[in-house]
């Protein structure tokens, strides 16, 4: 009797969800089970690289950020306690940031409405995509040297510092983050364009139908149903700039804190600063502080804000994207 | 009820393919015409004719000529699509077209308000009038206004339920009419397409969260504020559930008084529920056009004859 009743519930519940996988799996080859352990592997080893990354630096980071760290400023001096800390940094990197991905989302979402609404010569077409692999795949250390040719001539004098002689310093905010919007723009096209694919032609034809022209359609219909592919595009592109160090090596200027070139917001535009990512540069071992418990500090922070933007991401993808049959 | 499409071999024996339901409503004209569990009523229809759906003498006393094709001709390409097409759309009854897949009804559709032209491939020829122009005289977004579409999938916009019925009236000029002012159109482009009662407390959620077949008819809806004379159904019912269905098919038979309807269907029995008159097509020719109770009850060609009995048998 009680042997009848207590297997019935077992052997109905387990088999159907454990052992008919294995007994798929057992019928593989021998190759085709190596394979799936490599992806297995592979697969994991992923997490553990991306989850070592962030102990370690929430591990050395949280043993020294301080918020006294985070809220003074940046000192010059020899005494390594006496450098501040880095407030500046984190502001250059907010403001570059804002000012490199302000550039890059009305371009961006311009580039990605012309090629899928538009797209015609075919021609010119591939040739804007070509571009802007292209763009995608320059290192931004070549940004950034083209960044400071271009910001160096004459005419771009209004943009940057102009010493006495009349050259132009081509380094400042401005001419930095020009160059980030370039950085972000491929992300900003490439998931604009993917939300744009994605709504049905017949959605676009239910506007047309209603005696609608297309500039109608875009701004009105196809623009709003894409935003969240919009702000996925700026967020990850927002990633980039806040990564990037090149860039900001070579054009924001090697001036620690924020130095404003003369009064008012455009001012500021016009001056040098630091990022974090360029303090770390300069604090860790490999640049010239040497001082590499504040690089892990602002590593840390660093990390925290690209992590956060990409929590961002996950969540504007999931919400508010327009779902049709 | 679906009925299963057989294959066609001329075998079927002759009784077996006049099914009862094709009975009810064609041949008892002034019963109640059943639609999925609902009945419709069909005194209720402002019809002078008695409340006679099928009667074609008594329904020319007061059908007006909206649309007319004079021998159209569309191709995409090499392949001709609808092949010299002379059609009359008329505004108090419903036209369906019906055929085989690939047949060019969607494509006639889709040229009456010249959606087709978005087909960069497609080439057309024949005369196409409204109201007694030709309607490459109209402006192609004035014309769209007075000849409506509903497409086969519902098609919201991500706006809400108000702002999608409101979409059309909008930005017409350079003015912006406010909301206060558009109001009593959205509401009552709401009432006749039969929404009014199911959203009339949240207007401004999202239209997108609706169900399918009140999105379907939130897009009758949208159709209806731009007040079109000409209203062009694309298999409406498609992607919806036999009492979505059931709904749609009610409300567009209350709407053929007041616009002229063509709706393009694969479902025969459809066709035969909501349609004065039908134009069966087969491989881009018109085949054979006349109301619905000749067509479905005496084809005159026999190629009719034998999609017709393909479908019901």
């Amino acid at each position: 009797m009680s042997t009848e009743t207590a297997k019935p519930p077992l052997s109905a519940k387990k088999p159907p969800a454990k052992r008919r996988p294995a007994k798929v799996e057992s019928s593989w080859s021998i190759m085709d089970r190596i394979g799936l352990g490599l992806a297995w592997a592979a697969g994991i080893s992923l997490c553990v690289v991306a989850g070592l990354i962030v102990v370690y630096m929430a591990y050395k980071g949280i043993q020294y950020v301080s918020w006294d760290m985070i809220t003074s400023a940046p000192e010059a001096s020899l005494d390594q306690s006496a450098t501040g800390g880095f407030l500046d940094p984190i502001l250059g990197t907010l403001l570059l940031t804002t000012i490199g991905i302000v550039i890059a989302i009305p371009i961006g979402v311009a580039v990605a409405v012309w090629l899928t609404e538009y797209g015609r010569p075919s021609g010119l077409a591939r040739a804007v995509e070509s571009g802007v692999e292209i763009v995608a795949g320059t290192p931004s250390i070549v940004l950034a040297i083209f960044g400071l040719l271009i910001f160096q001539q004459t005419f771009m004098g209004l943009f940057s510092f102009t010493a006495e002689g009349g050259a132009v310093f081509g380094r400042s905010f401005i001419a930095a983050g020009a160059m980030m919007s370039i950085v972000a723009l491929p992300m900003i096209i490439g998931s604009t364009r993917e939300a744009l694919m994605s709504i049905p032609r017949h959605v676009r034809e239910a506007s047309y139908a209603l005696g609608k022209d297309k500039a109608t359609t875009i701004r009105r219909v196809l623009l709003p149903s894409a935003r969240s592919g919009i702000a996925t595009g700026a967020t990850l592109g927002m990633g980039r700039i806040a990564g990037d160090t090149a860039i900001v090596v070579i054009l924001l200027g090697a001036s620690m804190t924020i130095s404003p070139e003369g009064s008012g917001p455009f001012g500021l535009l016009k001056g040098t600063g630091s990022t974090l990512t360029s303090y770390v540069y300069n604090n860790s071992p490999a640049g010239e502080g040497n001082a590499p418990e504040k690089a892990y500090a602002a590593a840390f922070v660093l990390l925290l804000i690209v992590i956060v933007l990409n929590a961002l991401v996950g969540l504007i993808g999931r919400r508010n994207k327009p779902q049709w049959n | 009820m679906e009925l299963k499409q057989e294959p066609h071999n001329g075998s079927a024996p002759a009784g077996a393919a006049v099914p009862p339901l094709r009975r009810i409503v064609i041949e008892a004209e002034t019963a109640p015409i059943h639609v999925g569990d609902r009945i419709i009523d069909q005194e209720a229809f402002p019809d002078p004719a008695d409340g006679a759906l099928i009667d074609q003498e008594a329904e020319s006393a007061w059908v007006e000529q909206r649309m007319r094709t004079e021998a159209l001709s569309i191709a995409y390409g090499g392949k001709v699509a609808v092949n010299e097409v002379s059609l009359e759309v008329n505004s108090g009854e419903v036209l369906a077209l019906i055929g085989p897949s690939g047949c060019g009804k969607t494509t006639l559709l889709r040229s009456l308000n010249r959606l087709v032209e978005l087909t960069p491939a497609a080439r057309r020829t024949g005369r196409i009038m409204l109201d007694g122009e030709s309607v490459d005289e109209f402006d192609v977004t004035h014309l769209r206004s007075r000849v409506g579409m509903l497409f086969q999938q519902p098609n919201p916009f991500p706006m809400s339920i108000f702002d999608n019925v409101a979409y059309g009236l909008r930005e017409r000029g350079s003015k912006r009419p406010r909301k206060k002012e558009l109001e009593p159109i959205v509401v009552d482009a709401l009432e006749r397409a039969g929404l009014w009662d199911e959203v009339s407390k949240n207007l401004n959620h999202p239209a997108l969260a609706l169900s399918g077949g009140q999105q379907q008819r939130l897009c009758i809806a949208r159709s209806l504020a731009v007040s079109p004379e000409v209203l062009l159904l694309d298999e409406p019912c498609s992607a919806l559930d036999p009492i979505s269905t059931a709904i749609i098919e009610e409300t567009i038979v209350g709407l053929r008084s007041e616009v002229a309807i063509v709706i393009v269907t694969h479902n025969l029995q459809q066709a035969s529920r909501v349609a004065d008159r039908v134009a069966f097509m087969y491989l881009g020719d018109m085949v054979e056009c006349g109301a619905a109770g000749q067509v479905f009850g005496a084809p005159l060609a026999e190629r009719t004859k034998e999609y017709i009995g393909g479908g019901f048998g």
